[in-house]
């Protein structure tokens, strides 16, 4: 039974070691420096609705976008061994297809915010299957490939509007971006679930999890097996363009009006970050995508932590940059295997230890 | 104790996790010497060569290099110590010249004197007598010549001890002299060298004694004129040899009648001429010719791995285009790559995996596998084929080198071909495997399996094939059967005598 546990734990939870621990200290270091940190409570909201309230909904609700773009991130990031750095800047032009839609008529109804979202997903699958052209059929490396989108992605979502920064309200805009009347869970971590089992979903009905890993491990052999590696990599971008289109359309409702400037700015940093943190390889290969979202709510319990402490928030990003060094540290293969070598003296010496009072009794 | 002891390995043990990689190991070589390190997959000859050059560190035992003990904890200290490793691929640099891949990571200063280094360089290529100039490109020089200049580093570093790993198994009997001939000229000198390899012919051409391990266990030491090939072999797989000499005594398999599966008629592919081919039901037939004869890019041709250049093919005499991988696996072709690393394994993913990942392709994309049934299907040819391996979750990059051409073999049979095409499946794999992957095609020949199987070895194919296909400098130049199929008519068909 102990060798069992044991062996879950070391194939399926090692990787998830660093997030899970990581997740563990801050939520322990919070309770110390303030107690009532994580205190939920029910209180009623200005449509009163009755609705969770605390500083722990609102990390999970303030990380959906990141935790969205990550799971997309992950999956590039196995398949072609790079990362997309254009996500920031696609969700922009997502997000002003969505209000240009929104704002094409006369009133906004369930079915104009469907259209809306259908249209944002399109725009921003042709966007991945642009940044998927270049680094699948002309061997791009990703990160220059999607510089290109990077760079000017954000012109292009100011032209769509005119260069407005126009805004929508609806009860519908505000029920995606906050919360439906009568579910007292933030709309945003619906949709992240919504997501993760939409991604397990194509996992266990398509070999997307197999072909992909293999394409990222080795491009070779899985072509001489019959894997239009091609396509697998084009497909990742594609399925990277609909989170995309997803953050983005959670990051406008939030606010109610698209703003490209600022639309999820400096994400993609994030996103590959939260990829790094879940202890997935950003050289390819293989991957598990319940680390990269586990990776997204260190990134934000981290920073509304340093809010919390009364960091400013030019001043976050220095003591963010600290944390995050010493996690991918201890991520570091180098590191495991010295760290895995002193746990292995330390415990060599205790048996012996034990042996030698074992034969003194 | 000998006077002229180079180097001597005392009791080393190294524990793996779950395995006794070595146990209580000796090991002598004298100056001048070419001692050769013998013993199939997993035997422990790489894991010594590792604890030798710094690798890995041993868990118990002493080395003493003339006398002294010494404590060899990274590849600096072996090189301190005079050892010097020059592996199965080389380590250079090919985009450097010849002189540059002798001196990098050796400059004292930060100035690259290049003049001086090419001269010396100069010196160092003419007194070996290794045809290459100082100013060439590496990349440009054969790999034989490569290999070579990884030796000349060596040796200018001053080496005592050159532990050649596999130094053989890409080139061909021509360069493989000029090796040989390096080897004995350092060996003239004082040199003591351990000499690696699977090709036993190359070990009774050229070494004087020869050290076997089976099982991390040293099962002992001998002078190579002492110790006759069958009894070499017996040694390193612990079993006489009669099942290898039953295997060679059905020489007289009459060539296969069955209907024609596969038609080539002036096939081409941007690595080849056009040529043609056809395999019969049940028949089992070869490539042979020299490397880079074209007989891997021929095969690869058939299989679709290059782009097509044109030609027309039949299957079962109905017109087919086969323009890339997964159009021959739909017509029940299998394709075991030469270069098993870089063609074959996905070195990261599971044994279960690497077995069903053909057939998962075949199945489609939107119809996975389910765990339970790629279990059993891995279990099933782990079973098999007799892999071993830890569980069928290990990552097949742990496995040894001929466990890991079983899983590849495994992920063919589980497609169930027609038509299995294997490039040099025996490469660099143990002898007791060999043996098991050559009765294997045989049985698979006599289920009605097309079986086209490429050999370095040319007495490997004289016991499978019933017609060889002969290809020098990218043309077919004969097709030997039935009482062609000797060794000596190979030869002369490969060296281009009259055919």
């Amino acid at each position: 039974m102990k060798e069992r546990i044991k062996k879950v734990f070391k194939s399926s939870l090692g990787q998830l070691a660093i997030p899970l621990i990581a997740i563990a200290l801050l939520i322990i270091f919070n309770l110390i420096r303030d107690p009532g940190f994580f205190v939920i409570g029910l209180t009623q909201n200005n449509d009163g609705n009755l609705v969770l309230q605390g500083n722990l909904i609102s990390i999970i609700n303030g990380a959906s976008e990141l935790a969205v773009l990550a799971m997309g991130m992950t999956l590039v990031t196995a398949a072609c061994g790079g990362q997309d750095i254009s996500v920031g800047a696609a969700a922009a032009i997502a997000g002003s297809v969505l209000v240009k839609v929104l704002k094409s008529g006369s009133g906004i109804t369930g079915g104009r915010v469907l259209a809306a979202f259908l249209m944002a997903c399109l725009v921003a699958m042709i966007f991945g299957s642009f940044n998927g052209t270049l680094v699948a059929i002309f061997k791009i490396q990703p990160m220059i490939a999607t510089l290109i989108l990077y760079t000017c992605g954000r012109s292009i979502a100011y032209w769509i509007n005119g260069g407005a920064t126009p805004t929508v309200s609806s009860p519908v805009i505000t029920a995606i971006g906050s919360f439906i009347p009568g579910i007292p869970v933030p709309t945003p971590v619906l949709i992240v679930i919504a997501m993760t089992i939409l991604f397990k979903l194509l996992f266990r009905f398509t070999s997307l999890e197999l072909f992909t890993q293999s394409v990222g491990i080795n491009g070779s052999a899985a072509r001489l097996n019959g894997i239009n590696t091609t396509f697998i990599k084009l497909l990742s971008f594609i399925i990277l363009g609909v989170c995309v289109a997803v953050a983005g359309s959670i990051g406008v409702s939030r606010l109610g009006l698209i703003n490209h400037e600022t639309l999820l700015l400096d994400i993609e940093m994030d996103a590959i970050l939260a990829v790094a943190i879940g202890g997935n390889s950003l050289g390819g290969g293989r991957f598990k995508l319940s680390g990269s979202i586990i990776g997204a709510y260190v990134i934000q319990m981290l920073t509304i932590t340093l809010y919390a402490m009364k960091v400013s928030s030019t001043d976050v990003k220095a003591y963010k940059a600290i944390v995050i060094v010493i996690l991918v540290v201890i991520g570091s293969p180098v590191f495991k295997e010295k760290f895995g070598k002193t746990v292995n003296r330390i415990r060599n010496n205790r048996n012996g230890l034990m042996e030698k009072g074992a034969e003194k009794a | 104790m000998e006077e002229n002891c180079l180097l001597e390995l005392r009791g080393i043990d190294k524990m793996f996790p779950g395995v006794m990689a070595l146990n209580n190991v000796d090991f002598t070589l004298r100056k001048g010497e070419i001692h050769a390190l013998m013993g199939e997959n997993g035997a422990g000859k790489s894991t010594l060569i590792k604890i030798l050059t710094g690798v890995y560190s041993m868990d118990a035992g002493t080395i003493l290099v003339e006398g002294k003990n010494v404590h060899i904890g990274s590849p600096q200290d072996a090189q301190n110590n005079g050892i010097s490793t020059v592996y199965q691929e080389t380590t250079l640099c090919p985009n450097l010249t010849v002189a540059e891949n002798m001196f990098i990571g050796r400059e004292k200063s930060l100035l690259v004197k290049q003049k001086a280094y090419e001269k010396r360089a100069e010196e160092i290529l003419e007194s070996l007598q290794i045809p290459a100039r100082a100013r060439q490109q590496l990349g440009n020089c054969s790999l034989a010549v490569q290999q070579m200049v990884a030796i000349a580093r060596a040796v200018d570093m001053q080496c005592k001890v050159l532990i050649l790993d596999e130094p053989t198994s890409s080139l061909d009997d021509k360069e493989v002299n000029m090796l040989f001939k390096l080897m004995r000229d350092l060996k003239s000198r004082g040199v003591g060298i351990i000499f690696v390899t699977h090709f036993l012919e190359q070990v009774y051409e050229v070494s004087d004694r020869i050290t076997v391990l089976r099982n991390g266990e040293l099962v002992g030491e001998f002078l190579t004129e002492e110790l006759p090939q069958v009894q070499l072999v017996a040694k390193m797989i612990g079993k006489e040899l009669d099942e290898l000499n039953n295997l060679s005594d059905t020489e007289e398999r009459s060539a296969a009648s069955g209907e024609v599966f596969y038609q080539a008629e002036g096939l081409s592919s941007s690595e080849t001429l056009p040529f043609d081919f056809s395999i019969r039901k049940g028949e089992v037939n070869g490539f042979t010719g020299l490397l880079g004869s074209g007989r891997s890019e021929s095969v690869r041709a058939i299989f679709g791995a290059d782009k097509v250049g044109g030609g027309t093919v039949k299957i079962k005499g109905k017109n087919v285009k086969i323009t890339k991988p997964v159009d021959a696996m739909k017509h029940g072709i299998g394709y075991l790559a030469e270069d098993r690393k870089r063609d074959g394994i996905i070195a990261d993913l599971s044994v279960r995996e690497n077995i069903i990942i053909a057939m998962q392709v075949m199945n489609g994309f939107f119809k996975p596998i389910s765990r339970s049934e790629s279990e059993a299907f891995a279990d099933e040819y782990i079973k098999a084929l007799n892999i071993k391996t830890a569980s069928r979750e290990t990552p097949v990059g742990a496995l040894s080198g001929g466990n890991q051409q079983k899983v590849i073999l495994a992920r063919w049979l589980l497609t169930h071909p027609d038509y299995l095409i294997l490039d040099e499946p025996t490469r660099g794999i143990d002898v007791g495997t060999k043996l098991e992957i050559q009765k294997l095609v045989l049985k698979l020949a006599e289920e009605d399996v097309s079986v086209t199987f490429i050999s370095s070895e040319i007495e490997e194919m004289l016991r499978t094939c019933s017609r060889l296909i002969v290809m020098r400098d990218r043309h077919i130049v004969g097709e030997l059967k039935g009482s062609d199929l000797n060794q000596a008519q190979v030869m002369k068909t490969i060296a281009g005598g009259e055919s």
